[in-house]
């Protein structure tokens, strides 16, 4: 029975019901697969995407700062930067004076800011916002992530997409398939007698339930993401190979440049929900994001797999444009999203940025919808088509050369 | 493989839904107990007081001008006492005698979920997890009332930055979509901004004592969610939780958190919210749910998230963790796995199903599982021939049978008492509820 006809086969047959989750993946068989990123490397030119989460409701207005903007000012008179603290982009807009390597990248051509992102009757919950972002789907809830529907849509090698870290984020699970999952502490082989028992746990059983059949779905895969990912081992110093975003992206680095068939990463960084205290806990957090992003996108410009790289980073809202009472900001609507990488037209803003004095209720007015972005990046980095992917179609913003 | 018959299973499901795991003699003595009289026993009982909470006194403020030097050393011994609270629970849910008392404090606290990450104390964090250990089987009204008047939730959600002048939102939003009406009841965004002007004014002192500070405080009477009058803290959390979609809200979290991962039918719901009535019963909810038949053939649907498994497996291997040092490293692969007691990822506690089965946890759990084999009492397996390790290892989890699948996978193993626990304890039977 091919590959296909056995998946077909699986499904039709309900052994494992509609979550016939990495079902693809045991019928790529169980040859060995060391070496899977020589055998069958990331094709020369292939673009690789990056996607890079800010939990927490990132405030979109002290990252790309309107500094020349009286209304700013007064919206937010002890949280606003000045015209000399900003790092100026433009004469109107200016980057977070923690972001100096980000600035470095958008001169020098390889950051693009798209400005005003959101979507319609924003949501204030983290969860259903982000729920929002991660499904492309603003209407209403559905149960796959974009790039969960983007391997559903694109084959069985369960390693086309990796999150890092063990706990899976919705962007990454589909009807069919989900990402696999990294530790970025480092990916040692299981020893051959667990191995093994493991290759028996992965078969399937008559008597499987879905959530049955996503443990043996997840063991099939890992010993698929063990024989290719058995090679990449983390820097032995320093905190590069650890869990923070350095480290996670420190991984990805070296499994792009290692050549393996990967298309789409996934790595995160928490705490920018900044109700209090706002100005120093996110000056430090954007400063996480500006070291570890703009040294990994230099990493990549200088190899030629790298090359290829595309980095997305989001927030699931940005904050109100007033602070509040505690130096803080509550929940907001749109924000700004960072697209970096070579094959980026970087060096200038698109999108308008939203006018302070045209709220909603307090709220900017997103002017991009987020799903135009992510139907770029799905046609021109992962050669999909979005309308398939996330159901919407627009015409590109131009941000990728 | 073993021959239990449906009535062992389903008792297997009750204890290892109402505790962290399950032994085969656990089941046997609910079977012979009747379920019903198991579930008011455990609801009944008082939580363990072993062991004693570990004394964590309340730590100065650093002053404003603190050097670097001193905010770090500050900073050390927070984390240092934090660290003691979390080994301590940890240590509590291995070794406790009423684990269903763990189980729902844990859930609770997924429910409640507030970080030590930004909560910098570990008093106030031990203080609330004592008010959901104690609070937890009352009327959700006095616990819903000490969740908005405590210490570490006023700091976690910024309560204690929210004054009449401005009143910050944080608390009166992740309340009502979180904590006791759901995302869907259909408040507005007026609602949760007159709501966080009745929660204004509170303040949280060192040792944990919160108070109201009337200048501090907006007492203007609001209209929220169409009650008039509504200006402190009581008429607000009274204004959410009399809303009919609270106790649905609450009754389909909870059928989620130990039940199962598909929604409560119309009819189940109906009696959860009967029992849960007009005086907030919780336990009266948790009876009827753990008693009804949907919750005895209710099964295959619940991923067990890492707390529980790990949890589970040393309690049922019977491994020590009394020792400082093994107690940090099992803490330290909870996190490793995502769910480190204490540090929820957000307002919205911990993921689960799909989330907790990624390639990497698959991996870390199956060396964890050695690890743990490896110093455990393995001494009912060895007793056993080995044609009869199979049963042997499934009475020691409490599992009632194993499919073809998984006793192909362990057979071979029966020679290696270690690696065939730390395989059956990665078997989808294990790993799903």
């Amino acid at each position: 029975m091919d590959t296909l006809t056995r998946r077909r086969f699986l499904i039709a047959s309900g052994v494992a019901g509609g979550a016939a989750v990495l079902a693809g993946s045991a019928a790529i068989g169980w040859r060995d697969l060391a070496g899977h990123a020589a055998a069958n490397p990331l094709p020369s030119g292939a673009k690789v995407l990056v996607v890079v989460t800010l939990y927490g409701g990132n405030d979109g207005l002290n990252t790309v700062v309107p500094y020349a903007d009286p209304a700013y000012h007064g919206a937010r008179p002890e949280l606003a930067y000045t015209a000399d603290e900003v790092i100026r982009l433009d004469p109107q807009l200016g980057l977070n004076p923690a972001m100096t390597g980000l600035a470095a990248q958008f001169r020098s051509g390889r950051l693009a800011i798209v400005n005003g992102v959101g979507y319609p009757n924003p949501d204030y919950s983290h969860f259903r916002s982000m729920d929002i972002w991660q499904t492309a789907s603003p209407a209403e809830p559905v149960g796959t992530g974009w790039i969960g529907r983007w391997l559903d849509a694109s084959g069985d090698d369960p390693v086309r997409a990796v999150n890092v870290g063990s706990v899976l984020p919705p962007l990454a699970v589909g009807s069919r398939c989900t990402a696999a999952a990294l530790n970025p502490g480092g990916n040692r082989p299981l020893p051959q007698d667990f191995a093994t028992g493991l290759t028996a746990l992965a078969q399937q059983d008559r008597g499987d339930t879905p959530q049955d059949a996503m443990v043996t779905g997840c063991y099939r895969a890992e010993r698929e993401v063990a024989a290719t990912f058995a090679s990449i081992r983390p820097a032995a110093t320093g905190s590069v190979g650890g869990d923070d975003l350095a480290g996670q992206l420190d991984t990805v680095g070296r499994c792009v440049k290692a050549g393996v068939p990967t298309r789409v990463y996934a790595v995160d960084l928490g705490g920018f929900d900044t109700h209090a205290d706002e100005k120093g806990t996110q000056q430090t957090q954007l400063g996480t994001l500006d070291t570890a992003l703009s040294s990994f996108v230099t990493d990549m410009a200088g190899d030629p797999r790298g090359r290829g790289v595309v980095v997305l980073v989001y927030s699931e809202f940005g904050r109100r444009v007033a602070a509040n009472a505690s130096q803080g900001t509550d929940h907001g609507s749109a924000g700004p999203v960072l697209v970096a990488g070579v094959p980026v037209r970087g060096g200038r803003f698109y999108g308008e940025q939203p006018g302070l004095n045209d709220l909603d209720d307090g709220n900017l007015k997103y002017t991009v919808d987020f799903r135009t972005v992510y139907a770029e990046l799905l046609e021109r980095v992962l050669d999909a088509d979005p309308q398939q992917v996330i159901g919407y179609a627009h015409e590109p913003l131009g941000l990728l050369a | 493989m073993t021959t239990t018959g449906g009535a062992w299973q389903a008792a297997a499901r009750l204890v290892r839904r109402t505790g962290f795991g399950a032994t085969g003699r656990e089941v046997d003595a609910v079977l012979a107990a009747g379920s019903a009289s198991y579930v008011r026993s455990v609801l009944a009982a008082a939580p363990d007081p072993a062991p004693a909470p570990p004394p964590v006194a309340p730590l100065p403020r650093a002053p404003k001008d603190a050097s670097a030097d001193q905010r770090r050393a500050a900073n050390r011994q927070i984390e240092g006492q934090q660290a003691q609270v979390t080994t301590w629970w940890l240590q509590r849910m291995v070794t406790t005698t009423t684990p269903f008392a763990e189980k729902l404090t844990f859930c609770w606290h997924d429910h409640f979920a507030t970080s030590a990450q930004k909560v910098r104390s570990a008093t106030w964090l031990l203080q609330q997890n004592q008010k959901l250990r104690t609070l937890g089987r009352g009327d959700f009204r006095t616990l819903a009332m000490a969740m908005l008047t405590d210490a570490a939730m006023l700091r976690w959600l910024d309560g204690v930055a929210s004054t009449g002048t401005s009143p910050n939102e944080n608390l009166a939003r992740e309340f009502m979509e979180l904590f006791a009406l759901g995302h869907g009841d259909g408040y507005t965004e007026a609602d949760v901004r007159a709501g966080a002007k009745a929660l204004t004014g509170w303040v949280a002192r060192p040792d944990g004592t919160t108070y109201l500070v009337p200048r501090r405080h907006d007492d203007t009477p609001q209209t929220f969610l169409g009650v008039h009058g509504v200006d402190d803290a009581a008429s607000y959390c009274d204004a959410v939780l009399t809303r009919p979609q609270s106790p649905r809200y609450l009754a389909t979290r909870w059928w989620g958190q130990l039940a199962s991962g598909d929604p409560p039918s119309p009819a189940l719901l109906e009696a959860l919210t009967a029992a849960y009535g007009p005086g907030y019963d919780l336990t009266a909810m948790f009876t009827t749910m753990l008693t009804r038949p949907e919750f005895a053939v209710a099964e295959g649907t619940l991923v067990v998230g890492p707390v529980e498994w790990l949890v589970g497996v040393l309690r049922a291997l019977q491994v020590p963790v009394g020792d400082a040092q093994v107690a940090r490293r099992t803490v330290g692969a909870l996190r490793a796995l995502g769910q480190e007691p204490f540090y929820p990822p957000s307002v919205g506690g911990w993921p689960g199903g799909q989330a907790w089965l990624s390639t990497a946890a698959a991996d870390l759990r199956v060396r964890l599982a050695a690890a743990v084999a490896a110093r455990a009492d393995l001494s009912a397996i060895t007793a056993s021939a080995r044609g009869n390790r199979l049963d042997a290892v499934a009475y020691l989890l409490g599992i009632a049978s194993w499919s073809s699948r998984s006793a192909a996978a362990l057979t071979p193993e029966v020679g290696s008492p270690a690696r065939l626990v730390a395989l059956a304890v990665n078997t989808p039977e294990y790993l799903v509820h």
